[in-house]
């Protein structure tokens, strides 16, 4: 159980209440909210005060929140989930005073949104084979490349960017971590639709893209690196109790088929459903016990169980809703991205072709499989053909 | 909220210095070479051992209140020394005895009864078999085989009980018997002619049946009527969870045995492990593992809670009995496979966890029976609305 020190917690609650003080919740902007917020200290509590933090421990930042909450507001990260979760900590770690003076705010704010430009059509499971390039030009870098799943790119003002400095050296020393300008030349951001009509992704094109070398985060080529302390930093603050924003949960779509369609009830339905609500009570109740294990322990690789389990499982889900819907599950409501389900039946059928994605997305379960075998069973590392070898002569598809 | 959430997993230093006791207790004198000495034994048990992790280390009275030789500490620490004696396979009234007669007298609200017997028996000084019978995972009143008469204030019973196990080597034994419309609960001492307990020859040599046949055997009533009931349903509750907890135990020393095999075993000059069709089959063993896990704590911290909602209790213990024996059975099946042939082997020891695998599976109820369960007290008897509400 986290022991969080109760006078440092009621301190937080007090200032967080102070900060909103004087402020018409109802009236006011967002934006301007959020700000007081940043100002405060509030965003991230475990930053350098002036910097948006207070320097007292993460655990502290769910005292924050709920009053914040409790005040009716939405939590400034869910808009601007990249930003909070991945640039942020990444810059306040490698970036110059200036940089940050320049970008912190309007992050915090939610007025300068933010994107991530790390995966290509090359790179997927193997990130670190990425083959965007950016070669050293004056006091700048020229960036080539394409990225993919880039959620947000079409709105975002900034994104963090890996790229290739050295295709001589191997694959995970020979990236470089930057912020890019999504406003300059050479960015093209186009919406990549997916099998469900939405577009919740991006391409995103760099063709001669400068970057000042001021935008460098870390060394050269510790590109690997500083993705990797940020991705651990995103990681352990799902564990924040306004962490992620639940999805809807697949088990409650399929009995609420179960409540309103009697007709459709039969014996193997009923024996499906019960094996599907097994699984998810075992599934909540593992959850809650890793959740009490880290607090005391730490957290370890528990984190990879979870989310090969919950992907598998909504997908089971979502397919026993379809064999329940029989007939109705031929139907969808539109493919048209922008006129959103009207049935609670098309919202499922929605959700069904959107779950194919739950097994591939954030890991998917066969690197999953891998980490636990790897990492938590102390099973030998698969054979690996590329790691000694300068990238430009690693086999591509 | 969080820490409410928390509180089925909460860690416990004295549970965990418990565990430590009954594994090296077990590491020494519950070795490979011995479960396979007392798995050649006509009885099948050694009351030897039996006594010194009853009176030596104090492990089989946990549950059982402080005025009756027991610790008073809740089914949690008993399911702690169940997973133990999983891990080693110990053959032993582990089912009969702790999981099902201890249970059972702990129930009862007769002082003078439990005093009687408990001490002895949470001593290791007496073994006993519990002879009611089950059906569908739940305590069954219509199977109930055995009659009780009254005559001159005494009562004998009559009938007979197959498949009771740890029966051949019980000294008493706890039997349901028709007392007129009714069930009552009766202890009936082994030693006397009107018993006649016969061996039965059964897959698991580590776990042993008798059949069991009363002939005016002398009994002492210990439940009458609705609280006879009430014991029964509950001791085949606490049972069920104890079995599930030896399920974990004996599934996680499988696991770890399978994996080291597949650090070590050399093909295609690298580690079998290093192949992904094999690694990938570890990693599903181990994500079953830890959610049977969570079952399984969860319903002894359920079976702890002293709570009045019995469906609650029941759906618990049903969820959590119908993994363990899935998982159990599931990490048996692979690590024969992934041991190949030395796993058909009778010297390894693989085949032992298979066996009890399938016999614990069998028992207080399949998976197929608590998932039925689970289905009646979720989908056909309440609300999914308020089964959604009451797990969040």
């Amino acid at each position: 159980m986290t022991t969080v020190d109760q006078d440092a917690s009621d301190r937080v609650r007090g200032i967080a209440r102070a900060a909103l003080d004087g402020l018409d919740l109802k009236t006011v902007k967002s934006r301007e909210i959020y700000g007081a917020w940043f100002d405060s200290g509030l965003a991230w509590i475990h930053f350098p005060t002036g910097r948006g933090g207070l320097d007292l421990p993460r655990d502290l930042q769910n005292s924050a929140d709920d009053v914040l909450v409790a005040a009716g507001v939405e939590l400034p990260r869910l808009a601007n989930k990249i930003g909070y979760g991945i640039a942020a900590p990444t810059l306040v770690a490698y970036g110059q005073p200036e940089l940050l003076d320049r970008l912190l705010r309007p992050l915090a704010t939610g007025e300068e949104v933010w994107c991530q430009l790390f995966s290509e059509p090359g790179a997927g499971s193997d990130l670190a084979g990425l083959a965007t390039t950016a070669v050293r030009t004056g006091d700048g870098w020229c960036v080539n490349g394409q990225k993919v799943w880039s959620s947000q790119a079409h709105r975002a003002r900034w994104g963090v960017l890996l790229a290739r400095t050295d295709p001589g050296l191997p694959k995970h020393k020979g990236l470089t971590y930057f912020v890019v300008d999504m406003t300059a030349p050479g960015v093209e951001v186009r919406p990549l639709r997916q099998m469900t009509g939405q577009s919740e992704f991006n391409e995103v094109f760099l063709n001669d893209v400068f970057i000042p070398d001021s935008q460098r985060l870390g060394a050269i080529g510790e590109g690997w690196r500083v993705a990797r302390t940020t991705l651990a930093n995103e990681r352990s603050s799902m564990g924040n109790r306004h962490g992620g924003g639940a999805a809807p949960s697949a088990i409650e779509d399929a009995f609420d088929l179960w409540r309103r369609h009697p007709e459709r009830r039969t014996p193997l339905m009923r024996d499906r459903l019960t094996q599907l609500w097994m699984r998810a009570e075992a599934h909540r109740l593992t959850c809650d016990r890793f959740a009490a294990e880290a607090a005391v322990a730490g957290p370890g690789h528990e984190g990879s169980i979870m989310k090969l389990v919950s992907a598998e499982l909504n997908q089971a889900a979502y397919e026993w809703c379809v064999d329940f819907l029989g007939t109705l599950a031929t139907r969808y409501d539109s493919y048209d991205s922008e006129s959103p389900p009207e049935t609670k039946e098309g919202l499922i059928m929605q959700r069904f072709l959107r779950s194919r994605a739950n097994t591939i997305e954030g890991g998917t379960s066969e690197i999953l499989r891998n980490i636990i075998a790897e990492r938590m069973l102390d099973l030998p590392a698969e054979a690996r053909v590329d790691l000694d070898v300068p990238w430009r002569e690693v086999r591509r598809s | 909220m969080t820490q409410n959430k928390a509180a089925p997993f909460a860690r416990n230093s004295d549970l965990e210095n418990m565990r430590e006791v009954v594994r090296s207790f077990c590491a020494d004198c519950v070795s490979e070479a011995e479960v396979r000495r007392i798995m050649g034994t006509k009885t099948g048990t050694d009351p030897a051992i039996w006594k010194r992790i009853g009176g030596e280390i104090g492990a089989l009275g946990l549950a059982a209140p402080e005025d009756f030789g027991g610790l008073g500490l809740g089914v949690q620490a008993q399911a702690v020394v169940a997973e133990e004696l999983g891990a080693a396979l110990l053959p032993g009234p582990v089912l009969g005895t702790l999981a099902l007669a201890i249970p059972a007298l702990c129930s009862l609200t007769d002082h003078d009864v439990k005093r009687r017997f408990l001490p002895a028996l949470i001593a290791g000084d007496r073994r006993a078999a519990f002879a009611v019978p089950e059906s569908g995972g739940r305590f069954s009143a219509v199977a109930v085989d055995v009659d009780a008469r009254l005559v001159d204030d005494r009562w004998s019973v009559h009938g007979s009980f197959d498949n009771l196990v740890d029966g051949a080597a019980a000294d008493v034994l706890i039997v349901a018997a028709k007392t007129g419309d009714d069930v009552s609960l009766f202890a009936v001492e082994t030693g006397g002619n009107a018993v006649n307990s016969r061996p039965i020859s059964v897959l698991d040599l580590t776990r042993r049946q008798a059949s069991v046949t009363f002939a005016g055997a002398r009994a002492e009533l210990l439940a009458r009527g609705a609280e006879a009931e009430k014991v029964c349903m509950r001791s085949f509750q606490v049972g069920a969870t104890l079995l599930a907890a030896e399920q974990i135990g004996a599934s996680d020393r499988l696991l770890s045995m399978t994996v080291e095999y597949l650090k070590t075993r050399v093909q295609f000059g690298r580690a079998i492990g290093s192949f992904q069709a094999l690694k990938h089959r570890a990693a599903d063993l181990l994500v079953a593992l830890e959610q049977a896990r969570s079952a399984g704590r969860y319903a002894v911290w359920r079976l702890d809670a002293h709570e009045d909602d019995d469906r609650e209790i029941q759906r618990a213990v049903s969820l959590a009995k119908a993994l363990c024996s899935d998982v159990f059975y599931q990490i048996a099946v692979a690590s024969i496979q992934l041991h190949g042939g030395i796993g058909f082997v009778w010297e390894h020891p693989v085949h032992l966890y298979f066996k009890r695998a399938v016999t614990d599976a069998a028992l207080l109820g399949t998976a197929q029976h608590h998932r039925e369960i689970v289905a009646e007290l979720l989908l056909d008897h309440c609300a999914p609305e308020r089964i959604l509400a009451a797990a969040e």
